[in-house]
């Protein structure tokens, strides 16, 4: 490999207001190298993607390519200076032909049908529709395209998800190939076989700096789970886990469940009184799961039963009915930003018609100080949430539960992105509720969580369920080799 | 933990916020600024002791602009509300008229009662065509309140050949509402007052008023939160139709002659009005109280533009930029869609 | 071939109802013929361009409230210069208003970032004014060849010189821009911003120039309209409701990517034909003003439930 870099990018940072996304983030690429891109959940992945896309402008930090300096301003100029990528969801035009998106990026079709060919994908005709191809079929017209190019150095950003085995089999193979030829291939994947099957080196990134870099050899996965969690703050250990009996009718009762796009098969049960982690990479499913309990979407198939009866919610209204109340991962999604913390946490008691009235004050006010006080709400800026800090808002989301009565709570990453201090308040909460009789599901992306707040946890990959693991043996590195999907591996080979 | 307080906002977002928190203080002093601007561009017309007659404020002007003012911020606050939750109601215009038409042939031959009810009952059932479409069918109510308007307008057509022979008769007590004065004041006001307190009270104390203000906030938090946004924008439109038509009764006490083109004219100040009283296009925020200062602030700009002799085109043509300013400062100010 | 017919399945099937439309009017009225058709063909063209304008701004994914108002602005102009200067010149002059008005459009929802629905109703009503600043009654008027175009056949009997016209304007515009690199990019604006945006289009331009388009557009709506009416008209007509409507049937999908201008101009054509069918059966013109209403609506509000079944899917 030659001396200089193809790709070269130092002291890449990017703050989204007070939020610092990246902070020093550096990545190099040689020719005929490829490099995969590694990260935890939140370590700066995506955004370092988006930057070295075109996507987004860093705030600062230099990208040569090929010893050129690429001002990166939009995808264009990416792409001009020799960058291309392919993402997980394709960047193809839904509603034009396959002719017509070759031409929108200047691309030779000869060129694009050989790839195409190569990377075995038979019968396509360039008149057809995009939105009529099916989405494995689009990500390779996505690789084709960008591979007809030419480009100096692709960057493949988790195009292999819920590939079929025999077109990631293609991908790999034809990518190696080019890389071979002097290309440079960034891969930015969970997949450890993947990874040790194709890559050469693995850039690992944390809390948006670059951390390490590491050769490719047998023994990697372990050096990089180790990089991924770094040495974390300690979270607080927690008191007298009790192992609740889990026998009798369970709350829910979750068998075979499937839900478009990424649930495939999930089965689980959870009782009163527990707290049931679940433990996931971005993507594998997890936001279907939770979708679904929470009456936002149909599943497509399998069943589900509350206390024993079998249930299927049309509207939230009908989850909330049976008990089912939900917390999502994006705190903008529950809070009215300009309403007061009184009002978002009463939201759900004007919701049926017949109390559309006036408002009952002093009921409402009873129960929101209640929330307020349980959580320990800052209620210096109430007048509206959005003044309120992250892990406040957290609490008001939490908080409208509570007021209203908990029996089930679905907690999606609830602690994403606040304070260590409001998290330490969110556990004993959630243990609590639980105590109380309450069943609660706790997806996190933070591993540590599990031992701290849940009494076992489910591990989802691939939109199943691949271990069930109890809280007393539920160590970080365990939970990320589970979640990377190195168990199941290990039990195939 | 400390909340993210004004000291770290930029000074633009830190007025804005402001003003977003009290908006009726800038809105009154803007008021009293242009009352002024009035004052010396036609000295006596607000003081008529400067121009050497009796009384410090004139009760005529004062009377006169609130008179004019009461159906504009009736038909504003179907913008009000309508606007709460991201809609709007482009019918209000038409409705009005059609409500003012058909009273006043109705009320010759069936008798007055029956001819009001009648004409409320109008407002309500085109209220509701536009919540089904709205609310269940999820058409944009912009097109879709449009679209009521135009086929409400056919009907009026069709109606007023029906009518030709059948005389027109003004209630008395629309008469007396739209035209009478008590204390130098309109007697509008009897029915305005009420009404306005009524609004208010909706918006702020009920569980109506509150999910209005969630589903134009997110509604993905008020679907969340268990409210079925269907059911409270059929009852929106539905009472945005009888606020429009009853604004449309008292219009008709007010002119005193039922046209096809009554209360049409009143539609884009009804919009303007609730923009300027900081009401937000985009939902969520908004009030009442702000929309009767704009009303004000209006009429007392279309007093200006008639003594500047401004002709009709300008008048409009500035409506609509005072909305676009508006919504793009707001934009610009909360970075929000 | 097959593939062919299956991708314009609803072009066609707007084009054979247009067809029984017709017979249906010739077995109401037998002797519609040559006249009947001319008299359509007139009374659409105003139609056709506002429909053309309001496509071409859905395909890219927004939607302009103020094609009438553009419309009356340009009729009024077209009315005032004429009376005045050439003819020729006029016309230029006009058709360059009308793109410089939807350009500002464009220009207005790209800079503020204010949601095109809403600035398009606010321009709206700024075109509306100074339609009235321009001509504050109806007046001026328009030379006479300009007048005299639309009339009568074009070649053969039975060919209106207005449909023959309304193709021309239309395509020597929009043909181009569908063919080239540009028309591609309308497109996938409309698809898929941010596709496009990854694609390397320059979104918020195409935007702009789409926005130019509609405006030009206006601009032969407008002298159209000044043509058949002989004076220009300051107040804007009903095209806002009917160009949505005839987009909608037409099969360009609010909310953007989706459908043609051919489409779209059927449409227009069969919307007119229900109108001269209600008349040729004697009905009242204001219950034949009904319902078109009721039919554009339910138009827009079966597109609109048909759009959103395809999205949850």
């Amino acid at each position: 490999m030659t001396d200089t870099p193809l790709l070269d990018a130092r002291g890449v940072a990017k703050s989204y207001g007070a939020v610092k996304a990246l902070t020093g983030a550096r990545l190099t690429v040689a020719r005929g190298e490829i490099v995969a891109l590694m990260g935890a959940n939140g370590a700066g992945k995506s955004t370092f993607v988006k930057i070295l896309t075109g996507a987004v402008r860093p705030d600062t930090g230099i990208i040569t390519i090929a010893g050129r300096s690429a001002r990166m301003g939009s995808p264009a100029q990416a792409r001009r200076a020799g960058l291309v990528p392919v993402y997980q969801e394709p960047s193809l035009i839904p509603d034009l032909d396959v002719a017509a998106n070759l031409r929108l990026c200047d691309t030779p079709v000869a060129a694009f049908v050989g790839w195409v060919a190569d990377l075995g994908i038979t019968g396509l005709r360039l008149t057809d529709l995009i939105a009529d191809l099916p989405l494995a079929t689009l990500r390779i017209l996505d690789l084709a395209r960008a591979l007809a190019s030419d480009p100096d150095v692709l960057l493949l950003d988790e195009m292999t998800a819920a590939l079929p085995t025999d077109l990631v089999e293609n991908v790999l193979r034809v990518v190696r190939a080019r890389a071979d030829l002097g290309m440079g291939v960034i891969y930015v994947s969970h997949r450890f076989t993947e990874i040790s099957a194709l890559c050469d080196r693995a850039t690992v990134l944390r809390d948006g700096r670059t951390v390490g870099d590491l050769r490719i050899e047998p023994g990697v996965e372990d050096r990089a789970v180790e990089l991924m969690l770094g040495e974390k703050i300690a979270l607080g250990a927690r008191e007298g886990a009790a192992i609740s009996a889990r026998t009798g009718t369970p709350r829910l009762a979750i068998r075979n469940l499937a839900a478009a796009p990424k649930l495939a098969d999930v089965s689980f049960d959870l009782h009163a009184g527990e707290v049931l982690g679940v433990v996931a990479l971005e993507g594998q499913g997890q936001d279907e799961l939770f979708d679904v309990l929470a009456g936002f979407r149909k599943s497509t198939a399998g069943t589900l039963e509350i206390d024993g009866q079998p249930a299927r919610f049309a509207h939230p209204s009908e989850a909330i009915a049976a008990g089912l109340t939900y917390v999502p991962g994006n705190r903008a999604d529950a809070l009215m930003a300009g309403r007061s913390v009184r009002e978002n946490i009463a939201l759900p008691f004007s919701a049926r018609p017949r109390n559309w009235g006036p408002i009952k004050r002093k009921m409402e006010r009873a129960r929101t100080d209640d929330a307020i006080a349980r959580l320990q709400i800052d209620t210096r800026a109430q007048g509206e949430v959005q003044r309120l800090s992250g892990g406040n808002q957290q609490k008001v989301t939490i908080g409208r539960w509570l007021a209203t009565g908990v029996q089930t709570l679905l907690l999606f990453d609830p602690t994403r992105g606040i304070d260590v201090r409001t998290k330490r308040q969110i556990y004993p909460l959630v243990r609590e509720l639980a105590e109380q009789g309450a069943a609660v599901l706790f997806y996190t992306s933070e591993l540590a969580e599990v031992r701290l707040a849940c009494d076992r946890a489910i591990v989802i990959f691939n939109g199943r369920v691949v271990d069930i693991i109890d809280a007393a043996r539920a160590d970080e590195p365990t939970l990320m080799r589970a979640a990377y999907g190195l168990t199941a591996a290990k039990g195939a080979a | 933990m400390s909340p993210t307080d004004t000291d770290t906002t930029p000074p633009l977002a830190r007025l804005g916020r402001i003003l977003r928190d009290n908006p009726i203080i800038p809105l009154i002093a803007f008021l009293l600024l242009l009352v002024v601007a009035l004052e010396f561009m036609r000295p006596g017309i607000v003081m008529p002791i400067r121009a050497g007659r009796e009384g410090l404020i004139s009760s005529f002007w004062l009377g006169n602009l609130i008179k004019f003012a009461i159906p504009l911020a009736m038909l504003a606050a179907c913008q009000v509300l309508t606007m709460l939750t991201a809609g709007i109601d482009l019918s209000v215009g038409v409705v009005a008229t059609v409500a003012a038409f058909v009273c006043a042939t109705l009320s010759s031959t069936l008798g007055v009662p029956q001819a009001v009810m009648i004409a409320l009952a109008t407002g309500f059932v085109v209220g509701l065509v536009n919540g089904f479409g709205v609310g269940i069918v999820r058409v944009h109510p912009l097109i879709m309140t449009l679209g009521t308007g135009l086929i409400a307008t056919g009907c009026l057509q069709v109606y007023q050949r029906f009518t030709i022979n059948t005389g027109t008769l003004i209630p008395p007590f629309l008469e007396w509402l739209g035209t009478g004065r008590t204390w130098g004041m309109p007697n509008g006001l009897f029915l305005f007052v009420p009404f306005a307190i009524f609004i208010i009270w909706l918006m702020r104390s009920t569980g109506f008023g509150r999910l209005l203000f969630a589903l134009g906030s997110n509604e993905k938090a008020a679907k969340l939160s268990g409210v079925k946004s269907w059911q409270v924008l059929m009852a929106l439109y539905a009472l945005s139709g009888l606020i429009a038509a009853l604004a449309g009764l008292l219009y008709l006490g007010m002119i005193r002659t039922p046209s096809l083109n009554l209360a049409n004219p009143l539609l884009l100040p009804s919009v303007a009005a609730a923009v300027i009283g900081g009401t937000s296009i985009f939902g969520g925020r908004g009030s009442f109280a702000g929309a009767i200062i704009g009303a004000l602030i209006l009429r007392v700009i279309d007093t200006m533009l008639t003594l500047l002799q401004m002709p009709e085109g300008a008048r409009t043509a500035m409506f609509g930029l005072i909305i676009l300013a508006v919504t793009a400062l707001y934009v610009r100010i909360t970075g929000t869609k | 071939m097959t593939a062919l017919i299956r991708k314009h399945a609803w072009v066609i099937g707007l084009a054979v109802l247009l067809a029984l439309l017709l017979a249906l009017t010739k077995l109401i009225q037998p002797n519609f013929g040559a006249p009947g058709l001319e008299s359509l063909a007139r009374s659409a063209l105003p139609f056709a361009f506002a429909t053309a304008a309001m496509a071409v701004v859905v395909i890219v994914g927004g939607i302009d409230l103020s094609v009438a108002s553009m419309m009356a602005v340009c009729a009024v102009t077209a009315a005032v210069l004429m009376e005045r200067m050439a003819g020729v010149p006029a016309l230029m002059i006009v058709l360059a208003v009308g793109l410089a008005m939807g350009l500002v459009n464009g220009a207005l929802i790209v800079l503020t970032r204010v949601p095109d629905i809403v600035v398009t109703l606010a321009m709206l009503f700024v075109w509306e004014g100074m339609a009235l600043l321009i001509l504050s009654s109806p007046g001026g008027s328009v030379a006479p060849w300009l007048s005299g175009a639309t009339r009568g056949p074009f070649l053969i009997d039975g060919l209106p010189m207005a449909l023959v016209i309304m193709a021309l304007a239309i395509a020597i515009v929009w043909l181009p821009i569908r063919r080239s690199k540009l028309g591609l990019a309308i497109y996938a604006t409309g698809s898929d911003p941010l596709a496009a945006f990854r694609s390397g289009v320059a979104v918020d331009r195409t935007k702009i120039i789409a926005y130019g388009i509609c405006g030009l557009f206006c601009a032969m709506g407008g002298l159209s309209l000044a043509a058949l009416t002989g004076i220009g008209e300051p107040v804007p007509g009903p095209y806002l409701m009917a160009s949505v409507a005839a987009v909608v049937l037409g099969g360009v999908v609010l909310g953007g990517g989706k459908g043609g201008l051919l489409g779209s101009i059927i449409a227009v054509f069969i919307l007119r034909i229900i109108r001269t069918i209600l008349t040729l059966m004697a009905i009242d013109p204001n219950v034949t003003t009904i319902v078109e209403g009721v039919i554009m609506v339910g138009v827009v509000m079966l597109g609109t439930a048909l759009t959103l079944r395809g999205a949850r899917r």
